[in-house]
């Protein structure tokens, strides 16, 4: 039985490395297809001006990316390191798009990314370009497997049960790279990527502007990240509401939990926009309701149910005693393998299996769990409701604010009329943050309202531990912490540096003291 | 054809397929990022002055990021093919490798920062990060081979999941050591070698003396290995198991340990004993021609890298990662893979990308060939 201290910081661990990680990786999608895009049009127009912005947007770029690969190599490992039964119970499904993304994507744009930096007087126009093209497929690429993967710990299809192997086995590739959770997770979330580099481009491109530096630079920057900007935050509220109509039918309980629904609403259910939530007592307090909303997104429907807390905790207790059912039966075909009975009472309860294990943490033998330990697990079920309804409140609010400052920027933009616009280029910089915002609240929506499962409905968290001490974690995390927080420090400073440094510029500007709005103005 | 397609695509096959494409994932990161581990590993030595040290990181700069890929492809590749190999080796090396990954990750920050900022102690700061992002790496992989061929202590309970005994105490033992240097003097010999084709002049001739002193080390070291080995340590022989094609179990079979037993496959095949001769006759080669014909010494540094780690492999067949407690539970190419399915899904990934990868490699380092030089360096912009 693993130290519940250990599970503990195990978690910790994880989230805190993996949104380390996420706080690099959505720049370096979004900015290596924005280079692509400048590149492209430097090339079509010949103009030196895009192949300026191209090196100057690079070098923020390659700053970001150091720090994305440093902290991305620790993912790739940590699986076997801190979640070694999870690794052997479910890594011949899961581990197969983390190979394929190194042979197909990270491969591609990490051996090309040292080219589009050094490779300027040593390739053509064309070939440099294609290089810069093929980081950003890379990039791409590496987000949709790293989503398959982590889309199939959402929803686990395509695999079943070996009795032999104790462990999970890949029944179906096609059903794995088609999970529908996966794909629309994959677009979710590189469209996120996108909207955060349009954020980051249009806030400094905003900030040259306001101090009268780069004119010409800034405002082609800032149009491009416009455009760039409103499509895809259009993109990604769309596919965001295409997710919450996945999770309706595949994730039952986290919809409930985002949305603190304790009990089955009578169809249409609606939207709680804000309320006070009550974990103790299952209720929300207070609650400002938009009728029907809920409904229409989560079944596309008004006569579909969604079913609430209360009632998904009964249902838990109806999977538990299958669950056990079917772990009893496996211990005998273990001790047996002729054993007929055994193996089709297996075969029965197979999909409730997890539900086993989960009770496991009360009732070490699972068969002899008694009535409370069996409710106690069932309430295990449920996850955090009330910061997983505050992060998704924080994530759509953060998605819907950038949406208007997307809008308001291409209006400007199309009017000829940002440079007039003090406070637009105001609201710009201080937009800047709110992507990684977005980001990070999103990814704890996903990961922790899958809780108390690392792999749905199959593999709970705490079992999922390695036979760690709590000194090796105490270790791990805290070298892991220290070393990313000193490097997290170094890379804003070199950020904010050259940021301010501004592009080589070939013309002459107002320069940096003179912040004046009619030298913009003449410029 | 088909009975060709059947022999290929039958699990035995695919498992001995796989244990091969471990091994070039192995060898090709060896090869690749083991001339940047070697290069990091030098820095220091080599290079005493800024723009001395600036050529060395740009030698390696532009295509250091491609190559420490073939390491996390490896992990990735193992945990697809072998994922109880993933699950047993990483959590039980837990210290090691966490102190591999720190070191690691000084790298990418280490290339990319170091010369942003003109400061000297900023520099020599991000000098010794990239020195350690060599020396630790190179040095624990080798400490780790080392005792994967003593056994490692650990052993599966009744639900197969996998507990260890001993920490990194237990790991630094005088043969993981001796490992340790084996590795550690390889990697600084391909660094060297490489240094050979991207340097001239006084860094060149450095690099020439460190390549000396790096083959001469790895030569006496792998040596006093192989004796040990030979006669030192217990090998470990499969005596019963369920099949080449049965389910991965890996609790159904017999062991037993024995001396000299990692000798019994190159006894059986004596043809094998060409493979630690090359490795030997790659460092002598790599010596002798690194200085006229750099490119020759370099492929002959990458023949000793390669059959160093064949040799290994070769010796444990069919295991890949015995269990000095529990010898029945050690892990062999026969009950450590993932499914038929997957193994064949993977085999064909394989097939398909890793030659397009071979491709694109070559095309990025033939557009960068040739030296880096003190001028190029003293006044770009475009240099680390």
């Amino acid at each position: 039985m693993p130290d519940p201290l250990v599970v503990d910081l195990s978690r910790l661990q994880f989230a805190a490395t993996a949104m380390y990680h996420f706080l690099f990786v959505p720049l370096t999608l979004g900015l290596s297809l924005m280079l692509a895009i400048m590149e492209s049009v430097y090339v079509m127009t010949g103009k030196e001006i895009y192949k300026q912005m191209t090196k100057f947007w690079g070098k923020l770029f390659g700053i970001n990316f150091a720090l994305g690969v440093a902290t991305g190599i620790t993912m790739e490992f940590q699986f076997g390191t801190n979640w070694s039964y999870y690794s052997q119970y479910v890594g011949d499904i899961f581990g197969t798009p983390l190979a394929i993304e190194g042979l197909m994507a990270f491969f591609m744009e990490s051996t090309f990314v040292g080219l589009f930096f050094f490779g300027w007087d040593k390739l053509s126009r064309v070939k440099h370009l294609m290089v810069t093209w093929l980081v950003a497929l890379g990039s791409n690429f590496s987000a949709l497997w790293i989503l398959i993967a982590n889309g199939w710990m959402q929803y686990p299809v395509g695999a079943e049960f070996n009795p032999e192997t104790l462990r999970m086995e890949m029944s179906s590739f096609a059903e794995v790279f088609f999970n529908p959770v996966a794909q629309v997770k994959f677009v979710h979330t590189v469209s996120a990527g996108y909207a955060t580099a349009a954020c980051f481009v249009l806030g400094i491109s905003a900030w040259y502007l306001l101090k009268g530096r780069h004119i010409a630079f800034a405002q082609r920057s800032f149009a491009i990240a416009a455009a760039f900007g409103l499509a895809s935050v259009l993109s990604v509220i769309t596919l965001g509401d295409e997710s919450g109509y996945e999770i309706g039918h595949s994730q039952k309980v986290k919809l409930a939990a985002i949305e603190g629904m304790w009990e089955t609403h009578q169809p249409p259910a609606p939207f709680t926009v804000v309320g006070m939530i009550d974990s103790e007592n299952m209720k929300t307090d207070y609650a400002i309701e938009i009728p029907w909303i809920m409904g229409l997104i989560a079944t596309r429907s008004v006569d579909k149910p969604i079913t609430g807390i209360r009632d998904l905790v009964a249902e838990h207790e109806i999977k538990i005693r299958n669950g056990m059912q079917a772990y009893a039966a496996l211990q005998q075909v273990r001790a047996n393998p002729e054993d007929a009975g055994a193996r089709a009472r297996l075969m029965e309860h197979q999909a409730d299996l997890g539900y086993g294990l989960l009770v496991k943490r009360y009732a070490p033998d699972v068969v002899d769990a008694t009535d409370e330990q069996i409710a106690q697990a069932a309430r295990d079920g449920i996850p955090p409701v009330g910061p997983l309804f505050w992060a998704f409140r924080i994530m759509v609010g953060a998605g819907f604010f950038m949406l208007g400052v997307f809008v308001l920027a291409i209006i400007a933009t199309s009017r000829n009329t940002v440079l007039r616009q003090r406070w637009l280029l105001k609201l710009a910089v201080f937009t800047i943050p709110m992507p990684w915002i977005a980001s990070e609240m999103g990814w704890f929506v996903a990961e922790v309202g899958r809780q108390p499962w690392t792999v749905a409905e199959i593999l709970p968290t705490w079992i999922s531990v390695s036979s760690l001490s709590v000194g090796d974690l105490i270790f791990s995390l805290g070298g892991f912490v220290l070393l990313y927080t000193a490097l997290l420090v170094v890379e804003m400073y070199l950020m904010i540096k050259f940021a301010r440094q501004g592009p080589d510029d070939p013309t002459p500007t107002g320069g940096a003291d003179t912040p004046s709005l009619t030298s913009a103005q003449q410029a | 054809m088909t009975e060709l397609l059947a022999f290929l695509m039958s699990y035995e096959t695919l498992r001995f397929i796989w244990w091969l494409f471990l091994g070039v994932l192995l060898i090709g990161f060896a090869i690749m990022d083991g001339f940047d581990l070697g290069v990091g590993a030098l820095l220091p030595w080599v290079a005493r002055t800024d723009d001395e040290r600036r050529v060395l990181i740009n030698a390696i700069g532009p295509t250091w990021e491609g190559n420490q890929v073939w390491f996390i492809l490896g992990g990735g590749a193992i945990f697809a093919a072998y994922p109880l190999i993933y699950s047993a080796a990483f959590s039980g090396f837990f210290v090691a490798l966490i102190l591999v990954l720190f070191a690691l990750i000084l790298r990418p920050v280490g290339f990319d920062y170091r010369s942003k900022l003109p400061h000297p102690q900023w520099r020599s700061m991000w000098d010794w990060g990239l020195f350690i992002g060599g020396f630790v790496p190179a040095l624990v992989f080798g400490v780790a081979f080392g005792n994967l061929l003593q056994g490692v202590p650990f052993y599966f309970d009744d639900s197969l999941r996998v507990h260890y005994e001993g920490g990194l105490p237990g790991l630094l033992n005088p043969f993981g050591l001796l490992a340790g240097v084996v590795s550690l003097s390889m990697l600084v010999m391909q660094g060297a070698a490489f240094l050979l084709l991207k340097t001239v002049g006084h860094l060149r001739e450095r690099a020439h003396r460190a390549l000396g002193v790096a083959a001469l080390v790895f030569a006496l070291s792998f040596a006093g290995a192989g004796l040990w080995v030979g006669f030192g340590i217990d090998g470990y022989v499969l005596t019963a198991f369920a099949g080449t094609e049965a389910a991965s179990n890996p609790v159904a079979k017999e062991v037993v340990r024995q001396t000299g037993a990692w000798f019994a496959n190159f006894k059986a095949t004596p043809v094998l004993w060409l493979v630690p001769l090359l490795a030997f006759t790659g460092a002598f080669g790599a010596w002798w021609l690194a200085a006229r014909r750099p490119g020759v010494g370099f492929i002959a540094s990458s023949v000793a890298v390669a059959c160093t780690i064949l040799t290994a492999g070769i010796a444990m067949f069919p295991f890949m990662m015995p269990s000095s407690l529990e010898p029945a539970h050690s892990l062999t190419v026969w009950d450590a893979t993932s499914s038929l399915l997957t193994l064949r899904w993977m085999f064909w990934m394989t097939v398909l990308f890793l030659p397009l990868i071979l491709f694109y490699t070559s095309w990025v380092f033939s557009v960068l060939r040739g030296p880096v030089t003190l001028e190029q360096v003293s006044d770009s912009h475009e240099h680390y």
